[in-house]
């Protein structure tokens, strides 16, 4: 008897993986954490408002939603990848090399990443030489370059409280981390003049010096945090010293936990990063697989309907998350419909 | 000889230190034991605390008028013409709803009209318009429907929320949990049993009161079925076999080596065994609850094996011998006598076994389960096959919904840990009945 009920599962087991080649019926997303909650909103009113059924979304970051999207073609694979930087010139080849060639870009708004502190705390203004003085791992100093000595913020900026400096910041996974390193550390770093420093201790090797500025110190006052956003406030919640890196979108979430510190002079809002005043922003994306058009039912809908007016635009839904509206989305409509690839054609 | 005698009656220093000794390990078993206890009390009430609240759900009672040129322009009642007025057509109906109620019961305020729509619920939108397409005779007339709160005045009423915390709340104001609460004086807002948590899909991050374990419970039966027609049979298979049939020899030894080693590695492997062989070599689906079942059956398999082990030694071997005697075969034997016998103890281990697998997120991670699922998986369809369609499982829906940014998923999160806590309760209470009352001692 448990031998034929041996066979029958193993049987069975052999059926099932026979019957399930056939055409899927669902879009498949998966991807960045941080347009997660965006892509999730919209499959969520793309099932309610259309015929076809609710996309499945998952998350995991953008380099690994990058790395599914690339790994090939059909119906095992996924139909987009949500990412919140743009794809790199190796990923497109990783995809190419997996016969994913034709990718359609699709720019679905801006983010703001901001800085921000329990409401009890003390309020900050920062500018990004602030951020690179308080996380660079070393500092120029006359005879070369020192361990960075600042541990409390007073010590960075004698405008600011003395408050040891303990910061969360997103894991290097996460897409975040690389816009914090380019327009923050890297921008602080030209600013506070560090950077002309290291070009002069260094001789003048520009793509280390950029290497030494992004450098954030390993001593334990910053901290990588490789979970989401709710593990940083996590973090801040039982650590009133603590500042975090946020998403804008998050922080409008949690305001009665959160405020925001200014950068630059600036208070982040969709309206400082929609005008370009806000420095600290950058564009979001999702990736799809032209091959699965017209394959996958609903794809080419689900994109329609994600960057049409009453999604995407300044007064949609994703907007009223956080999300900066893009002001060239209806560049980004024509592209849609039209399925203009990535390089051209 | 000494003078003094050792009376047993009274205590020499050997003695006393002997029962100093004993009354100090006793001390120490039960402060173990009263540690243990604490945290378990601690881990209860945190999470009863917090997530009793999503079994409970603030709704708005509304009567909504549906004006036909807002509805329905063309004047036909052609369903695929009234499907074009999406959701975000229906939210100024329920807003304008909730403004004559609040003008009817005389209640001034200066909240405006984006205010106003905060208090409802997105889902609202979607359950009116989902009711109109199901009955478009409704058009042009009055419908009464409950439609959900708000997360955040949903909060209020529970606590969650209060009115400090809404003066610094950028999605809500004191003003409207003013409003709210001379409402909810009227009765037209209510905060009632949820069945909907149990029942409703997950929901995106802007409406946290609707989301649901509905697809998560769903998936996590699917796959426990699974696991339970392959694990059961093929567990049993093999250590009958290994127990009953096979030789003692090196071979049979490495083989029990290793089972007794696959219980012991970390189920992440598993996952990623479960990604290579059955997604990426055997073209199975992603997120579906076939290759969930699939990749924690691996995962059971050794300790179903050990425990249906351990309850075949537990039968006597002179029960074997007296079956053989009358001229059974091996086979009549093992399978009238001995496994009768174990059942208790294989079925107690299955359920352990199972009970185990209900819990696990990490295999889930990489074979696409930790995902955003609101369509119900059905358990056949024609495209997916048997349990094809994505689905998402207990554990998981937890570890997402603690990701999200809405304070509101916290208690969602809460609530879901509770409802798996009930079901591994219910599982191991069947295993220690089954165990009490079949069980037979030698």
């Amino acid at each position: 008897m448990s031998f034929k009920q041996l066979t029958t599962s193993t049987l069975a087991v052999a059926a099932l993986s026979a019957t399930a080649v056939a055409a899927r019926d669902n879009v498949q997303v998966a991807g960045s954490s941080t347009v997660l909650p965006y892509a999730v909103i919209v499959a969520e009113a793309f099932g309610e408002n259309f015929d076809f059924p609710t996309p499945v979304v998952e998350s995991g970051g953008s380099s690994a939603g990058l790395k599914r999207f690339c790994a090939g073609v059909g119906d095992n694979t996924i139909d987009i990848a949500n990412s919140s930087r743009a794809i790199k010139s190796s990923e497109i080849k990783v995809c190419a090399s997996n016969g994913v060639t034709d990718i359609m870009e699709v720019r679905i708004g801006y983010d703001g990443i901001v800085f921000a502190s329990d409401i009890s705390g003390n309020n900050f203004a920062f500018t990004p030489a602030d951020w690179y003085k308080a996380l660079a791992a070393e500092l120029p100093a006359d005879k070369g370059m020192v361990a960075n000595p600042n541990t409390n913020w007073n010590a960075v900026n004698t405008s600011f409280p003395d408050q040891p400096i303990q910061v969360f910041i997103p894991g290097t996974k996460h897409g975040t981390r690389e816009v914090f390193e380019e327009k923050v550390l890297l921008e602080g770093c030209k600013d506070s003049g560090a950077m002309a420093a290291i070009l002069r201790l260094n001789g003048g090797d520009e793509n280390a010096a950029k290497a030494t500025c992004m450098r954030v110190r390993t001593d334990g006052l910053s901290v990588d945090i490789d979970g989401d956003y709710t593990e940083t406030l996590a973090r801040i919640e039982a650590d009133a010293n603590g500042i975090g890196v946020f998403g804008l979108s998050f922080y409008e979430n949690n305001t009665d936990k959160l405020q925001v510190a200014t950068m630059s002079g600036i208070v982040p809002t969709t309206k400082s990063i929609a005008a370009g005043d806000y420095p600290v922003s950058r564009p979001l994306y999702f990736y799809i697989k032209a091959a699965h058009l017209g394959v996958i039912p609903g794809l080419q809908e689900y994109a329609d309907f994600f960057v049409s007016d009453e999604i995407a635009g300044p007064d949609g839904p994703l907007a009223e998350y956080g999300l900066v509206s893009d002001p060239e989305l209806a560049a980004t409509q024509t592209a849609v419909a039209n399925h203009t690839l990535l390089g051209g054609n | 000889m000494t003078t003094t005698a050792n009376s047993l009656l009274v205590r020499d220093d050997r003695t006393k230190r002997r029962n100093a000794a004993e009354l100090r390990f006793r001390a120490y078993g039960l402060g173990a034991i009263g540690i243990a206890a604490l945290a378990l009390v601690l881990l209860l009430s945190s999470v009863l605390s917090s997530g009793v609240g999503a079994f409970s759900q603030t709704f708005i009672t509304l009567e909504t008028s549906l004006p036909e040129a807002k509805l329905n322009k063309s004047g036909l009642r052609d369903p695929a013409v009234m499907a074009k007025v999406s959701t975000f057509g229906y939210a100024p109906l329920l807003r304008d709803a909730l403004l004559t109620r609040i003008a009817e019961l005389g209640i001034t305020t200066s909240l405006s009209d984006k205010n106003v729509d905060a208090m409802i619920s997105k889902e609202a939108a979607a359950s009116l318009r989902d009711h109109v397409l199901a009955n478009p005779d409704l058009i042009g007339g009055k419908v009464t429907m409950d439609v959900l709160a708000d997360g955040r005045i949903d909060g209020y009423f529970k606590g969650r929320v209060t009115m400090e915390s809404a003066a610094r709340d950028g999605n809500t104001s004191p003003e409207a949990l003013r409003v709210a609460q001379r409402l909810a004086d009227a009765g037209v807002i209510e905060t009632r049993f949820n069945w909907r948590f149990l029942t409703a899909p997950d929901a995106s991050d802007q409406r946290p009161e609707a989301a649901g374990l509905g697809v998560a419970i769903l998936g996590s039966l699917y796959m426990m079925l699974v696991v339970l027609v392959l694990a059961l049979p093929i567990g049993v298979a093999a250590s009958i076999y290994l127990e009953e049939f096979a030789p003692r020899n090196r071979l049979s030894d490495l083989i029990e080596v290793n089972i007794s080693n696959l219980a012991a590695v970390p189920s992440i492997v598993f996952g990623i065994l479960g990604l290579a062989i059955f997604i990426n070599f055997s073209g199975l689906r992603q997120s579906s609850p076939l290759v969930g079942g699939l990749v924690l059956t691996l995962m059971t398999l050794p300790t179903i094996i050990i425990s249906t082990r351990a309850a075949l030694k537990s039968v006597p071997p002179s029960i074997r011998d007296a079956a053989l005697a009358v001229g059974a075969s091996k086979m009549q034997s093992v399978f009238h006598h001995v496994l009768p016998l174990a059942a208790p103890g294989i079925l107690t281990g299955t359920i352990i076994g199972l009970a185990q697998a209900l819990g696990e997120t990490a295999p889930l991670l990489l074979i696409g389960m930790v995902a955003f699922v609101r369509e119900y998986p059905a358990a056949y369809s024609h495209e997916a096959g048997l349990f094809g369609e994505a689905a998402t499982a207990l554990p998981v829906q937890v570890f997402n919904w603690t990701q999200r940014a809405d304070p509101g998923f916290a208690e969602r999160a809460s609530g879901a840990i509770i409802v798996l806590l009930v079901f591994l309760a219910v599982m191991n209470t069947v295993a220690i009945l089954l165990r009490r009352h079949f069980e037979r001692r030698w």
